[in-house]
C-alpha cells in the first residue's frame, strides 16, 4: 500500500497517552487529520479544487436535451454507476465522489460555458463528458486554459493529443485497420464502398479506410460518398451501390440517419444473404432505434458489445440493468465512458494527488491497467489513448451481436504515419 | 444638447432608460460579477446585437427576418478565420502534412490556402469584411427582393431558407470551413492572449460600448425623418408607395444596416468565446434572436437588450439548477412573458417607468393625464 505510513497510529497513540494529559489536545487533533486512512487535503490539493477532508467533486458534462440526448444518456449513466461503485469502495484517497451534472444541450457553444463553468465555477477536480467531436474541439481550448482533466469517451477520428484530456474511447486506427484486414481475409473482399455521414470523423475513418485498402489489402474503393448529418435519403446512393456491386459496403452513418438507411437498404433487397456490410457506426444503442431485423447478418466493428461474455461484464450488465432499468442496452461508447472514473481513480491514487499536472503525470507513466474493464482489459498508454482489442461483432435479430472476431491488444496511434 | 437629448436618446424616457442600461452593463455588471460571470454576460450582449437590429427591422420596418442568425454567423466566421489563421502559423501547425494552413483543412486534404481565405491574413482587411460583407450580402438578398415587392411571410421564409443553405454549405464544405466543428481552438489577437481575464474584460467593456453606440445610432435613424417612414411603410406600405417615395430602396438600407449591426455582435462573440460554429447560423438560433427581440419589446431598442438578458440569464441558471428540467422552465418563462406583458419587457417600462422619470429633477412636464398624481406627489415632495 502506498499510505503505509498513516498506518502507524497504534504506536504514536501510545506514546501520546503516556505522555499524559496535555499531549491529549494534540493527540485528538492528528487523529482528525493524520490517523485516518486519508491523506491531507492540503497535501493531495495545492490547486485550489473542490476537495474536502472526505468528498471531492467531478464534473458530468453530457446532452440531456436537443438530438444528442439520445446518444449521450448512456454515457451518463455509466459513469454515474461508476462513481456510485467507487464511493461504495470507499472512494478515491478516503473520499466520496460528488458529482455536478450539466447539460450541453446538443450545442458545441453550451458545451464551452458548461465547462468553463465547471472548471472555473466550481473548480471540478474532473470532468466525465463530450460525446461528437464538435463539442471535444468547442471544449478542448477551455481545459487546456484552465488546465482541467476530461475524460472523453466516445470512438473518435484521431490527430489529436491533449495534455488535458484522456481518450477512453478507441481512435480511427484501432478500430479500422483490424476490420478490413478481418473482412479481406475472411469475406475475401477486393472492392469496397465507402459511405458515411459528412463531418470530420467519418471523412477521417474513411481516408484512413481508403489508404489501407489501396496500399496494404489491394482492393478498390469502388465509390466513397457522404450525406449530410440528419440526411434520410439513401435512394441513390443503394442505386449506385447495385450497379457497381462491391464486395463489402463500408458504413459510417451516424446518429438518426442510420434508420433510414438500413431500412431503404432492406427496402431495396440488399440484406445480409447477398451482400456483406461492415459499419464502423453502429452500437446496440443504435440498433434500438433501428431495429434488429433490419440490420441482421450486418457486421459492426467496436470494441465492446454487451453480448461479450466474460466475468467483468457480466457484472458490468447487471449492475447497469439493476441502477437504470431491464430494458437498458450498452453500446461501446457506454462502456468506454464507464471505464473514465475508473481510470481516474487508478491515476489519482498512482499520483497520490488530485492536481491535475499529478494524475496526467501518472497517467503518461504508461502503466494504469484496468482488469475488471467490462471489454476486457485495458491498459492506458503515455500517449493519453488506450490499448484496446477490436472487435467484429454480427448483429441478431434481438438487436444484441454475437463476436465473431477479437483482435490482439491494439497499440493506440493518434498520429498514425502513412495514414495521414 | 437638444440634438444630442431628442434625436439621439429619445427624450426623456429614452434617455433614462439609456442611462440606466449604461450603467447596468458598464458599471453594475462589472463591479458585481466575477470574471466568468462577466464573460457570460459578454456574450449574452453579443446576442444583443442581433436583438437590436431587429427592433429596427422588424419592430419598425415590420420585415421579419428569420435569418439573423446569417449576419451574426458571418460575421462571426469574419473574425474567427482571422484568428484561425494566426493560430495556424507554420510553427504550430509542423505536426501537419502541410504546415501554415488551419488544421482542419489539414484533415481533409486540402494542401494550399483557399483564396477567399487569403484577405483574413490582415486584421484591417478582416474588420472591412465584417462591416461590409454581411451588408452586401443583405443588399443583394434585399434588391432581388424588395425590388420585386416580396415581402411579409415570403420574406421571412426565404430568410430562412437562405439560413438552412448556408448551414448546409458551411457543414458541407468543410475543408473550407471547419465543417460542424466549426472553427476552434483560437487563442490569440495579433500576438496578444484572448483567452487571458484581462483581454475578457476588455473585450467585455468593448462590446458594451459597442452595443451602447448601436443603440444611438439606431435610436437616430429611427428619430429621424427616415424612421417615420419606416413606420409609416410598415402600417400602409403602398400609401407612402404612392406619395412618390421608392420603398424598396428604405427597406434594403434598414435590411442591410441590421446585417452590419448582427455582424458587429457575431464577431464580438467570436472574440468573446474562442470560436465559432455553424449552430449560430441555422434556423434555431435565427429565431431565438426574433424571441429575444419580442420577450424585450419588439418596439424598444433598450427593451431588446434586456429581453436578451433575461432569456439568456434564465438559460444558464435553469440549465445550471436544473439540468434535466431546464427546457420546461424556459418554456414557462416565455408563456408568462407574452401572457402579462404582452409587449415585453419594454412595455412595462412604458406603462410605470413615467412614474419615475416624473419624479426625477428635470422631467417635469406630465403627458399622460395619469400621470398628474405623481406629478402631484413630486410637489409635496419638494415642500416638504
Amino acid at each position: 500500500m502506498k499510505y503505509s505510513r498513516y498506518q502507524t497510529r497504534p504506536n504514536s497513540l501510545r506514546r501520546f497517552f503516556v505522555k499524559g494529559l496535555i499531549a491529549l489536545p494534540a493527540a485528538m487533533f492528528l487523529s482528525a487529520t493524520c490517523f485516518a486512512a486519508t491523506p491531507p487535503t492540503a497535501e493531495i490539493n495545492t490547486t485550489g479544487l473542490a476537495i474536502t477532508d472526505d468528498t471531492v467533486t467531478v464534473g458530468i458534462l453530457h446532452s440531456l436535451t436537443g438530438t444528442m440526448a439520445i446518444s449521450e444518456t448512456g454515457a451518463q449513466e455509466a459513469e454515474k454507476l461508476a462513481i456510485k461503485q467507487i464511493n461504495d469502495m470507499g472512494g478515491i484517497l478516503g473520499r466520496k465522489i460528488e458529482f455536478i451534472q450539466e447539460d450541453g444541450a446538443s450545442d458545441w457553444p453550451t458545451f464551452a460555458e458548461k465547462s468553463r463553468k465547471l472548471l472555473v465555477k466550481d473548480k471540478v477536480a474532473a470532468v466525465f463528458g463530450a460525446w461528437t467531436s464538435a463539442s471535444r474541439k468547442a471544449v478542448l481550448p477551455v481545459f487546456e486554459k484552465e488546465n482541467g482533466l476530461l475524460y472523453y469517451p466516445t470512438f473518435y477520428e484521431g490527430l489529436e493529443q491533449s495534455k488535458n484530456v484522456i481518450y477512453t474511447g478507441q481512435e480511427a486506427t484501432q478500430q479500422i485497420l483490424d476490420g478490413l484486414n478481418w473482412v479481406a481475409k475472411e469475406k475475401k473482399a477486393k472492392t469496397f464502398y465507402l459511405i458515411g455521414s459528412d463531418y470530420i470523423w467519418p471523412r477521417t475513418s474513411m481516408k484512413i479506410a481508403r489508404k489501407h485498402i489501396e496500399n496494404v489489402l489491394g482492393g478498390k474503393v469502388v465509390g466513397e460518398e457522404y450525406k449530410p448529418l440528419g440526411n434520410t435519403q439513401f435512394g441513390s446512393v443503394i442505386n449506385k451501390i447495385r450497379l457497381k456491386k462491391p464486395d463489402v459496403i463500408y458504413a459510417a452513418v451516424v446518429g438518426g440517419s442510420n434508420v433510414a438507411w438500413f431500412k431503404q437498404l432492406k427496402a431495396a433487397g440488399i440484406t445480409s444473404k447477398k451482400q456483406t456490410l461492415l459499419t464502423i457506426s453502429v452500437t446496440e444503442d443504435e440498433v434500438l432505434g433501428i431495429g434488429g431485423e433490419n440490420l441482421e447478418g450486418f457486421y459492426s466493428i467496436m470494441k465492446y458489445f454487451q453480448s461479450q461474455d466474460n466475468p467483468n461484464n457480466k457484472a458490468f450488465v447487471a449492475a447497469f440493468k439493476e441502477m437504470w432499468g431491464e430494458d437498458s442496452v450498452i453500446g461501446d461508447v457506454t462502456q468506454a465512458a464507464y471505464l473514465g472514473p475508473w481510470l481516474w481513480k487508478a491515476a489519482v491514487e498512482k499520483a497520490g494527488s488530485f492536481d491535475v499536472d499529478k494524475v496526467v503525470a501518472a497517467s503518461e507513466e504508461g502503466d494504469i491497467e484496468l482488469k475488471t474493464a467490462p471489454e476486457g482489459y485495458v491498459k492506458l498508454h503515455k500517449n493519453h489513448h488506450l490499448w484496446s482489442v477490436a472487435r467484429v461483432g454480427k448483429w441478431n435479430k434481438d438487436g444484441q451481436a454475437t463476436v465473431v472476431y477479437e483482435s490482439e491488444l491494439l497499440e493506440p496511434d493518434p498520429f498514425p504515419a502513412g495514414y495521414q | 444638447m437638444n440634438f444630442v437629448y431628442e434625436k439621439l436618446m429619445g427624450g426623456k424616457q429614452g434617455f433614462f432608460g439609456f442611462l440606466i442600461l449604461a450603467t447596468l452593463i458598464l458599471v453594475i455588471f462589472p463591479v458585481f460579477l466575477d470574471i466568468f460571470r462577466l464573460n457570460l454576460v459578454g456574450k449574452y450582449l453579443t446576442y444583443a446585437f442581433a436583438a437590436v437590429s431587429l427592433v429596427l427591422l422588424w419592430g419598425y420596418g415590420g420585415i421579419l427576418s428569420l435569418g439573423q442568425g446569417v449576419f451574426f454567423g458571418l460575421g462571426g466566421y469574419g473574425m474567427a478565420m482571422f484568428l484561425k489563421l494566426e493560430a495556424s502559423s507554420a510553427e504550430n501547425t509542423k505536426i501537419q502534412s502541410t504546415p501554415g494552413i488551419p488544421d482542419f483543412m489539414d484533415w481533409n486534404q486540402i494542401t494550399s490556402l483557399p483564396w477567399f481565405w487569403e484577405p483574413f491574413n490582415s486584421l484591417t482587411l478582416t474588420i472591412i469584411a465584417i462591416l461590409v460583407l454581411p451588408a452586401l450580402f443583405a443588399f443583394i438578398i434585399g434588391a432581388a427582393m424588395f425590388k420585386r415587392r416580396v415581402g411579409g411571410v415570403y420574406f421571412a421564409i426565404i430568410t430562412q431558407v437562405i439560413a438552412v443553405i448556408l448551414t448546409i454549405l458551411i457543414v458541407g464544405q468543410q475543408g473550407f470551413t471547419g465543417g460542424i466543428n466549426g472553427i476552434t481552438d483560437l487563442r490569440t489577437l495579433n500576438g496578444w492572449d484572448i483567452t487571458s481575464d484581462n483581454a475578457k474584460y476588455i473585450f467585455y467593456f468593448l462590446n458594451a460600448f459597442l452595443l451602447l453606440v448601436v443603440i444611438v445610432i439606431s435610436r437616430f435613424i429611427l428619430t429621424s425623418k427616415f424612421g417615420s417612414l419606416l413606420l409609416a411603410i410598415r402600417d400602409k406600405e403602398d400609401r407612402v408607395r404612392f406619395s412618390g417615395y421608392d420603398v424598396s430602396n428604405f427597406k434594403i438600407f434598414i435590411f442591410s444596416f441590421s446585417a452590419m449591426v448582427s455582424a458587429i455582435g457575431g464577431a464580438m462573440f467570436t472574440l468573446q468565446v474562442g470560436f465559432m460554429s455553424p449552430s449560430f447560423v441555422g434556423i434555431v438560433p435565427s429565431i431565438e434572436m426574433v424571441i429575444f427581440c419580442a420577450i424585450g419589446g419588439r418596439m424598444s431598442l433598450i427593451g431588446a437588450v434586456y429581453g436578451t438578458l433575461l432569456i439568456n440569464f434564465g438559460k444558464t441558471t435553469f440549465s445550471e439548477t436544473f439540468p434535466e428540467l431546464w427546457l420546461f422552465l424556459m418554456g414557462g418563462l416565455f408563456i408568462s412573458v407574452v401572457m402579462f406583458f404582452p409587449n415585453g419587457l419594454a412595455g412595462i417600462w412604458n406603462d410605470y417607468g413615467h412614474h419615475i422619470t416624473d419624479r426625477l429633477p428635470f422631467g417635469k412636464k406630465p403627458k399622460k393625464v395619469e400621470s398628474t398624481q405623481s406629478v402631484e406627489e413630486k410637489a409635496d415632495e419638494s415642500t416638504a
